[in-house]
């Protein structure tokens, strides 16, 4: 079985991919739309984003399964769908990414708040399963819990995810400046709360992403490493906040602005750096350019 | 009298809903808002005397997430201990004891599923006398339409959380506001201002639900 941690040995920095939300809306997804659907009812447009990231020179490209889990696709009557949409969702990227480049099953939060009742853990953990366990049938090699608030509900999909499938699991957050400078997720959690949480739980790779763009993923990454100097870090930072202009939303940050970052995100310790939304190929294509040189 | 009103409002505040609610720790044991209101009532407090001191509870708790000092779940515990009041007041507001002052329609707009403002708007709106009819999240344009054909005596409410759907909050503003011409329409959520909801074409921006109380009341004296 192929190992990022492997892959990560020597100290070499790796770049992941960009988003994969707001280039949907690009091709046609419709506010309301289940992306998940589009594995199987649009491929070609899933395969264009997955290979367009495979040739901006990523090392590893994610899966269109964000909000695969049942609980999530439940919301548009596909909870009975979840595991062929992740199936279909991994194969997808895998005969992207071919054999050289890792793909990382996407599993987002379910949008559900574990601490208020309206779901049982057991039900939560069963649908990331299903989840996880349909993605490495279609060809994952780890797996990628993303955009994670409570420690609760992160914990709980990488118990899934692993006792599912034996995979690498990596874990991120998503964190946001308070007004008083600290970072924090909406739930409260402070990075190094994250870190120590997540790893108890079993990811071999912990990080943020989402947020406010590259700067403050930059002091995020700090934070992080000041609790937990060892463990791989993994980046997926937005391209600012997205703003409306002219009625149309446009995300601030250049590929040029974003590579220049990047530089300093590695030296402050992310072992892996990629975009979240707002990013696209040509910003994964200037990582590429700034970090391989390193 | 006055001390089990105060201590409503503290609940609401903290999250108490009730007594063998673990939550929040140094209160465990103690009665929470469902106990409280129940003997309130009993002793003759008024429903009114009641609301005020959760919405001032709920004030004062919203004002502390905005300066970061708590979080998210601080805020729902405290909107569950206001939802154990209004389980005990609906009654006074439906048996015509308080006469409800017309008829509001909310929901978040498609392609967003953030509902903890919106509840909270619905939750302080209801609690000010109206009737309350909550469409949920991702809701369609259709869906609010719909709504309104059943009852054409209301104004309409739109939340939306995410700069990416406040498009399709103006398209729901506009599609109102075409086949319903009269009525009233009033937009919130984080990403808004007054100005964002004058290009919409609403009629009405409030940054928190005083606000749209303070709308809604208006509207109701033209
Ligand atoms: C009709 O008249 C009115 C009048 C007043 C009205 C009104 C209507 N509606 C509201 N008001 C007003 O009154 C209320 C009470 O004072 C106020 O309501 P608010 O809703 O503003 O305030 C609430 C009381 C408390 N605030 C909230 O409840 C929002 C809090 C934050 C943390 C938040 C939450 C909780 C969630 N999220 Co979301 N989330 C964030 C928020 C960041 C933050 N710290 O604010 C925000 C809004 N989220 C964001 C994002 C990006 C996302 N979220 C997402 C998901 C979620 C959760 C599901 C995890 C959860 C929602 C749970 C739920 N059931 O609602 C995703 C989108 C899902 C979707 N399609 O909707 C996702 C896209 C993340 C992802 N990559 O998956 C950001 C939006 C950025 C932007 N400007 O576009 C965000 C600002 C966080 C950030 N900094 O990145 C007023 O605005
Ligand atoms: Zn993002």
């Amino acid at each position: 079985m192929r190992s990022i941690l492997n892959a990560l040995k020597d100290g070499k920095i790796l770049v992941s991919d960009g988003a994969w939300g707001t280039m949907l809306q690009e091709r046609g997804l419709e506010p309301g739309d289940c992306p998940e659907l589009w594995n199987v009812t649009h491929p070609d447009d899933v395969m264009a984003i997955a290979k367009s990231y495979v040739d901006a020179g990523a090392d590893m490209i994610l899966t269109n399964s964000f909000g695969g889990s049942p609980i999530k696709l439940a919301h548009y009557g596909l909870q009975d769908r979840a595991g062929e949409l992740n199936e279909a969702a991994a194969a997808i990227s895998r005969k992207a990414a071919g054999i050289d480049r890792f793909v990382l099953g996407s599993i987002g939060p379910t949008g559900e708040i574990l601490m208020m009742g309206q779901v049982t853990e057991e039900a939560v953990y069963d649908g990331f399963r299903i989840q996880a366990a349909a993605l490495k049938k279609g060809g994952a090699d780890a797996l990628l819990v993303e955009t994670m608030s409570a420690t609760d509900e992160a914990e709980i999909a990488i118990r899934a995810a692993k006792e599912a499938t034996g995979l690498e699991v990596i874990c991120t957050f998503t964190f946001d400046r308070t007004v008083t400078g600290k970072y924090r997720t909406m739930m409260g959690v402070s990075p190094a709360e994250m870190a120590r949480a997540v790893k108890e739980a079993g990811a071999s790779v912990i990080g943020a992403n989402c947020g406010n763009g590259f700067d403050q993923m930059i002091d995020v990454v700090k934070e992080i490493r000041k609790a937990d100097p060892h463990t791989p870090v993994l980046v997926h930072a937005n391209a600012g906040l997205p703003m409306i202009e002219d009625g149309k939303l446009v995300y601030k940050e250049t590929p040029q602005a974003v590579a220049a970052k990047a530089r300093e995100l590695a030296k402050c310790g992310a072992n892996i750096i990629g975009g979240c939304c707002g990013t696209t190929p040509e910003h994964i294509r200037a990582l590429v350019k700034e970090l391989k040189s390193l | 009298m006055e001390e089990l009103v105060g201590k409503i409002g503290e609940c609401i505040e903290r999250g108490k809903v009730n007594k063998s609610s673990p939550y929040p720790k140094d209160m465990q044991g103690q009665d929470g808002t469902d106990e409280l209101t129940r003997q309130a009532l009993d002793s003759g407090v008024g429903p009114e005397e009641i609301l005020q001191a959760c919405n001032a509870g709920m004030k004062r708790i919203g004002d502390r997430f905005s300066r970061n000092e708590v979080f998210v779940p601080e805020l729902l515990m405290a909107a569950k201990a206001m939802n154990a009041v209004m389980a005990h007041l609906k009654p006074y507001f439906q048996t015509g004891t308080v006469k409800a002052k017309g008829r509001f329609v909310i929901g978040t707009v498609a392609g967003d599923l953030h509902d903890i403002g919106k509840n909270l708007v619905a939750m302080v709106i209801e609690g000010n006398g109206w009737e309350v009819v909550d469409l949920g999240v991702d809701v369609k344009s259709a869906k609010f339409l719909d709504a309104i054909r059943q009852g054409p005596e209301c104004t309409v409410g739109l939340s939306a959380l995410l700069t990416t759907t406040m498009a399709n909050m103006s398209k729901t503003v506009q599609e109102i506001k075409t086949q319903f011409p009269s009525i009233r329409v009033i937009v919130g959520g984080a990403p808004l201002t007054q100005r964002a909801a004058d290009q919409m074409g609403a009629d009405g921006y409030a940054p928190n639900p005083q606000g749209a109380v303070a709308f809604l009341n208006a509207g109701r004296q033209k």
